[in-house]
């Protein structure tokens, strides 16, 4: 008898979707590569991977870095790790959310859940409390924030997708006036918060990537383990709990945890609109809608995407990556909606 | 011969044997689908009871009860670009969940074939690695069946499975239907259509919430019964073994 780790695997066969996977994978590479590349010192590819192998080596001992690879190590590379990570969680969230109220326009963004974290992070800063606590100050907002969202768009036990976009659009504009009142109050630490909340990786050191990393490791993980369940409620709300899986539970898990990561990350980096909106779409039309190869896909499609974004951001007068994917996801989001998928 | 029953005690008291295809009928609002859902434990009942193979329904562990009871419900959304095959699949994992939320048993061959099984009952088999948005209505209509069926229940509850249906394909789910029933399964649908109904083995006529007739289809379709149930005056005849519910113009404020 032959057993398959874990729940069954998809009907498309792994022959066809392991070159895609391969592919994708090849475009994170050089993604990567290219991001930590360009800037206003060149470094050639081949030279990229050198210093990172060198610095991978160098992790356990002492050695200092010297030429490009401090360059690479200590400025090119935090802010490159935090994309990955960002765009891995913002679209994961996405796909999720997307999931669980099976709405094709759900994301973090739409949701509420990122004026939220970017609200309570705010808060944070100019209230001058420590760095570390900002991704918690951040959540709570978010859960505050995508509650409120929930709470107006309810109808019985559904979540019509309509209102819920709707009393997201609203609770998430209030927030943001909120944070903008803030800003415009805060004077000496304003600069710093109004260029995040457009969305910018530019801040991040290495310190910040290791904060959000566990936030993003754990909410992602949460996630892609709900994935049969996920899957399970896509045949309705009546359907699901007659096959066992309790829906509140699971609704109340999704929102929790992809607040968690949506949060810790928009702590950071700020608003960056779209991405999970855009990039959960796309990867279904490739890989299919089973949540157990969408969720994991999602991540590394978000993580190139959002990396390319930032190179982007940096080299064109676009200047900020939350203007990059919101220029670039506005008019996904218009498709959407003409397609008639809003119902 | 599976040897159970359950029943829903109350205002509605009736029993649901295995291998037996039980219809529902009633007007609109008699509570066809209040009922069903209190079979299933979806919303428990004020007063009363419902008793699954003996045992109190509230008692079964959720994912026991899973397993035994499979519900299709009314107009089942189907997930558009999954293939098939991974929509049956779906419903091959009834019950095996930790804290409900997360898959606790391994996929085995036993699963496979019990999938491919409730393919080939159902007639699905052909297109299992279609997506479901290039179905037909009727085509979905099975695909849901076979998902229900591919726990291997012990009960399934339908809920108008033939609603919005060509008239060609409910008799297809009917059909399919009956075929689950020789091989013992016990089945409860909530029917509109009353020369459907005809053909299941037992029918509760539901009024105002309350059982106003139960038993074979003889002793429930009876024009008296019809009156009191839905205000119509109808002609009931047999026609080649099977009854016909023939309804007249001008009854009671029609």
């Amino acid at each position: 008898m032959t057993v398959v780790h874990g729940p069954r695997p998809t009907a498309v066969p792994t022959r066809r979707l392991l070159p895609r996977t391969l592919a994708l994978l090849a475009v994170l590479l050089a993604s990567v590569v290219l991001a930590v590349g360009l800037g206003s010192v060149f470094i050639p590819p081949g030279e990229v991977l050198g210093a990172l192998w060198r610095g991978l080596l160098s992790l356990g001992s002492s050695a200092e870095l010297s030429g490009n690879d401090v360059i690479v190590w200590q400025i090119r590379l935090p802010r490159v790790v935090m994309g990955l990570v960002v765009g891995a969680c913002l679209s994961v969230c996405g796909g999720a959310f997307q999931g669980v109220f099976r709405s094709p326009l759900a994301d973090p963004y739409l949701l509420g859940v990122a004026s939220g974290g970017a609200l309570g992070a705010t808060v944070g800063i100019v209230a001058g409390w420590p760095r570390s606590s900002i991704p918690l100050s951040a959540l709570a907002f978010a859960l505050a924030a995508v509650g409120t969202t929930l709470a107006l768009s309810r109808e019985g036990r559904r979540f019509p997708p309509t209102r819920l976009i709707l009393a997201g659009v609203v609770v998430g504009s209030v927030l943001s006036a909120f944070t903008t009142f803030l800003i415009l109050r805060g004077e000496d630490r304003a600069r710093q918060v109004l260029a995040y909340t457009l969305g910018d990786l530019g801040f991040s050191g290495w310190r910040d990537v290791v904060t959000v990393l566990p936030y993003a490791v754990v909410g992602c993980g949460v996630l892609m383990a709900l994935a049969r369940a996920l899957d399970t409620l896509q045949l309705g709300d009546l359907t699901a709990r007659s096959l066992g899986v309790p829906v509140e539970r699971l609704r109340l898990l999704v929102v929790v945890a992809a607040s968690a990561a949506t949060a810790a990350a928009v702590a950071y980096v700020g608003i960056i609109g779209f991405v999970g909106l855009v990039v959960p779409h796309l990867v279904r039309l490739v890989w299919g809608a089973g949540h157990r190869v969408l969720l994991p896909i999602s991540a590394l499609a978000g993580a190139a995407l959002l990396v390319l974004a930032d190179l982007l951001s940096r080299t064109t007068i676009l200047s900020q990556v939350g203007v990059v994917t919101t220029l670039l996801g506005g008019p996904f989001f218009l498709w959407l909606l003409a397609r008639g998928r809003s119902d | 011969m599976r040897a159970g029953s359950f029943a829903a005690v109350q205002d509605v008291s009736a029993t649901f044997p295995a291998g037996i295809f039980t219809a529902v009928i009633g007007p609109n609002g008699a509570g066809k689908s209040t009922l069903l859902r209190a079979l299933l434990g979806l919303s428990p009942p004020e007063r009363g009871e419902v008793r699954l193979l003996g045992r109190r329904l509230q008692d079964w562990p959720r994912s026991e009860r899973a397993q035994t009871l499979a519900y299709l419900a009314q107009g089942e959304g189907l997930p558009d670009s999954v293939r098939v095959r991974d929509v049956v699949a779906l419903g091959r994992g009834a019950g095996a969940w930790r804290w409900g939320l997360i898959p606790t048993r391994r996929w085995t061959d036993d699963d496979e074939t019990a999938v491919t099984d409730a393919l080939t009952r159902t007639d699905t088999l052909r297109f299992e690695h279609r997506r479901v948005s290039e179905l037909s209505g009727g085509e979905r209509q099975r695909v849901s069946l076979a998902r229900a069926l591919a726990s291997q229940p012990t009960f399934l509850l339908l809920d108008e499975p033939t609603n919005h249906l060509d008239l060609a394909y409910a008799l297809d789910v009917v059909h399919y239907v009956r075929c689950e029933v020789a091989g013992g399964l016990g089945v409860v649908a909530v029917l509109h259509d009353l020369n459907l109904a005809a053909r299941a083995d037992a029918l509760l006529l539901l009024h105002q919430g309350r059982v106003l007739a139960a038993g074979s289809p003889e002793e429930v379709l009876t024009p008296a019964l019809l009156h009191t149930a839905y205000g119509i005056h109808a002609q009931v005849i047999r026609h080649e073994g099977r009854l016909v519910v023939l309804p007249q113009d001008g009854g009671a404020g029609v």
